[in-house]
Order: C-alpha cells, then structure tokens, then sequence
C-alpha cells in the first residue's frame, strides 16, 4: 500500500522523532509512505474566514500532488490534519472558495477535493484493521496503563474531520488495546491543551494541562499519548510524577520491536 | 430586525455564520474552556453582532482567549459556529492594526533561545493567530 506523506514542518524539526517512527513503524505494517515533493507548511492553524484564500495554498498544493499520484494523504501531526482535511473539504464542498482558489492557481487542471485525507492512525484503522495490527505486535505493553490525549483538532468539527465520535472517540484506545496495553478512559482527554496562546499566556496553559493531567492520573493513567506536537509541548510544561507523554508512535515502534542500531536511527533516544 | 451595520455584514461574510438562527441557549458558552477568561461570552458574540456592536468586538478581549478548539461549533445545536464569529473579529482587528504586532520574525530567534522546545507549530500558530 503506497501513500502520499505530507510531514509537515514541526516533523522536520522538533518533532523527528514522530516522522522517523512513523516511516519505520509503517514500514513494518506493509505501509509506504512516499513524502510529497517540495511541499510548504500547512500554517499550522485552519484559515476559519470565509475570504482567507492565500492561506489555503499550500495544504491545497500537497492535496494536488497526491491527486496526480491518485494516492490518499497521510498525515501525522494533529494540526496538519486538521488544516489539510478542513481546505480539502472547502475545496470539495465551498464552490466560492475552489473557484478562487483554482483562479488563483493558474493550472491547467482545478483541483476538487479528490483526495482522501487520513491521518496514520486512521490508515492502520481502515487498511490494517486493529485486530490485525495485534499480530504484528512483537513486543506486547502489557500491563501499561495508557490514557490518550486527544486534544481538539483531530476530532473537532466532526462534520468535517469525520474522525471518530468527538464526545466520546474510542480509536486511540483500540490502538493502545492492540499493542497489549490497557487503555485509561478519563473525561478529560478530549478537552483543549490551550493550544497557540502558550506563548503569550504561558500560566493559563498551565491551568488547563494541570487539570488534564490529575484527571488522567486520577483514572490512572501512567503514560499518556498524543498525536499533536503543541498538545506535547503544553503536556510537558508542567510536571507530573508518574506520567509520560509521548507520541503514539512512540508506543507503536516500541510493541512492533523496532531497534534503533541502523545508521539511519541512531540519532533517536526516547524523550522520557 | 438587525440594525444596517457594514461592519456586522463584513462580519457575517467572514464568518459565514448565520446569527439569525441562534436561539440562546447558551450551550457555546458552557463548552468554552476559555469562559471564564473572556468579557465577551461566545454565546454574546451574536448579541452584539445583532446590535451592530462591532467596534465592541474588535476591541474586546475574548478575541485573544478563543483557542479554536471548536467545542463550541461541534455542539451547537444551530450550527451558528461561534468560533468564526470570534475569528471574523479577531480578523478584522489583525487586518486593520500596523505597528502593534504581538510577534515580529525578528523575535524568534531569541524565543527559541529562551525555551529550545517551542514547536514549529507554535510559532506558525501564533503567526497566523496574531499577525496580519
């Protein structure tokens, strides 16, 4: 199974770790990942008004390129799947903004939402299935109590991310159950981190993580696993005894029994 | 009857949000993580929208407090979409302000020698949240 791979610039840089373990865990699913050619940053954030159009282009350019190919765009940072999902839904269904868009491109051929966006989770989900991923799983976590986190962009508005149920999504917790782990439920794994503002309002960030992570540690959650960079990077900001927080990559290579001896890999120490 | 306001109406375009159809019920604002932090509620978004307050909106607070979790537009049971009602405001303001930036690109690279953690996204984030 041959897909089009849109990193992502947080990928490139703080984030290696989620894009290498992702390649190398797909890898071993029968997944290949062919990273689009010279694609731009997504922005990070979905352009919400109406007439933001220039703000659109890059997601609908790495959209394009996976068309060409007729491959569906695998994503695995949490805001570049939402942004890309949400420009190609516009251009699919907002005739306003796929004419401007189309205009504003100059090429021969409009694009029209034709790909299919998924994140990498939602690939295992649909082409590998979670009970098939159990019988990949070399090195099962058994006994590890793990809580996913969520967050917002992946799951809202579900009109449009159509990723799982956004009050109560049950996808991560398959994942974490077919890598032999016990999935932790707590309410709170799909309320906000405080997102961008931790630059300006670093303590309001804070509130809201501590919040979010008492509630994981109280249902008892020891390790808790999100797909987003920022949700990490805010997860992080305070600490908490007893509670990791890493990319859902990072569990997956781990139960595959990935090593990390070949040149290739070296580089990579688990962020614990 | 809504009060004849270019501004409202430019509002209205941007967000693509149908006031007219919210019936107060207030749900927006028990949802928001941020309620507490703003002057203006996001279920008051569309109060003032009607009155043709606008210059209340784009000086308000909760413009800088919306996080775009977008809680509030995956339980509204009208789908007025609060959040783009906020984020046309917040628009209009970024557009019109000139030398006020929160954030300029000759920031960050003492930013990231404060904290080397802060994620390409967050500072692509807070570009397109803050900066015209």
């Amino acid at each position: 199974m041959v897909f089009s791979y849109y990193p992502g610039c947080t990928l490139k840089t703080q984030a290696k770790e989620l894009d290498r373990l992702a390649r190398n865990s797909a890898k071993v699913l029968g997944i290949i990942l062919e990273e689009v050619e010279d694609w731009q940053c997504c922005g990070a954030v979905y352009p919400l008004g109406t007439d933001e159009i220039a703000t659109k282009l890059a997601s609908v350019r790495v959209l394009k390129e996976a068309a060409k190919k007729g491959q569906p765009l695998v994503t695995l940072c949490a805001a570049c799947t939402h942004v890309i999902k949400r420009v190609n839904d516009d251009m699919k269904n907002n005739g306003d903004i796929r004419r401007k868009v189309n205009k504003y491109m100059e090429e021969e051929a409009d694009y029209k939402g034709e790909t299919e966006v998924l994140h990498l989770i939602e690939v295992i989900n649909k082409y590998i299935g979670f009970d098939k991923l159990k019988e990949y799983v070399k090195n099962p976590l058994t006994g590890r109590k793990i809580g996913a986190y969520y967050g917002c962009m992946l799951l809202r508005p579900s009109s449009v991310m159509a990723f799982d149920d956004p009050e109560n999504p049950t996808i991560f917790e398959k994942f974490i159950k077919a890598l032999g782990a016990d999935p932790v439920i707590y309410p709170y794994r799909n309320e906000c981190c405080g997102g961008y503002i931790s630059l300006k309002e670093k303590d309001r960030v804070k509130e809201m993580v501590a919040t979010i992570k008492e509630n994981a540690k109280h249902n008892g959650a020891e390790q808790l696993i999100t797909a987003c960079p920022l949700c990490l990077y805010n997860l992080k900001q305070i600490s908490c005894r007893d509670l990791n927080i890493d990319y859902l990559t990072e569990i997956l290579a781990e139960a595959l029994g990935i090593t990390y001896n070949s040149e290739e890999e070296v580089s990579y120490a688990y962020s614990k | 009857m809504h009060i004849q306001n270019d501004y409202a109406d430019q509002i209205r375009l941007i967000s693509g949000s149908q006031d007219l159809k919210c019936m107060k019920c207030g749900r927006c604002s028990a949802s928001c993580p941020q309620y507490e932090e703003m002057d203006v509620r996001p279920h008051q978004f569309v109060s003032y929208l009607q009155r043709g307050d606008i210059d209340a909106l784009m000086d308000c607070e909760s413009i800088w407090k919306c996080l775009s979790c977008f809680a509030c537009v995956e339980r509204c049971p009208r789908d007025v979409k609060p959040a783009r009602l906020i984020e046309a405001a917040r628009l209009l303001r970024i557009r019109r302000q000139s030398d006020d930036e929160f954030i300029t690109p000759e920031q960050v690279p003492a930013l990231l020698e404060l904290d080397p953690d802060i994620p390409q996204q967050l500072l692509a984030s807070v570009f397109r949240k803050y900066v015209k």
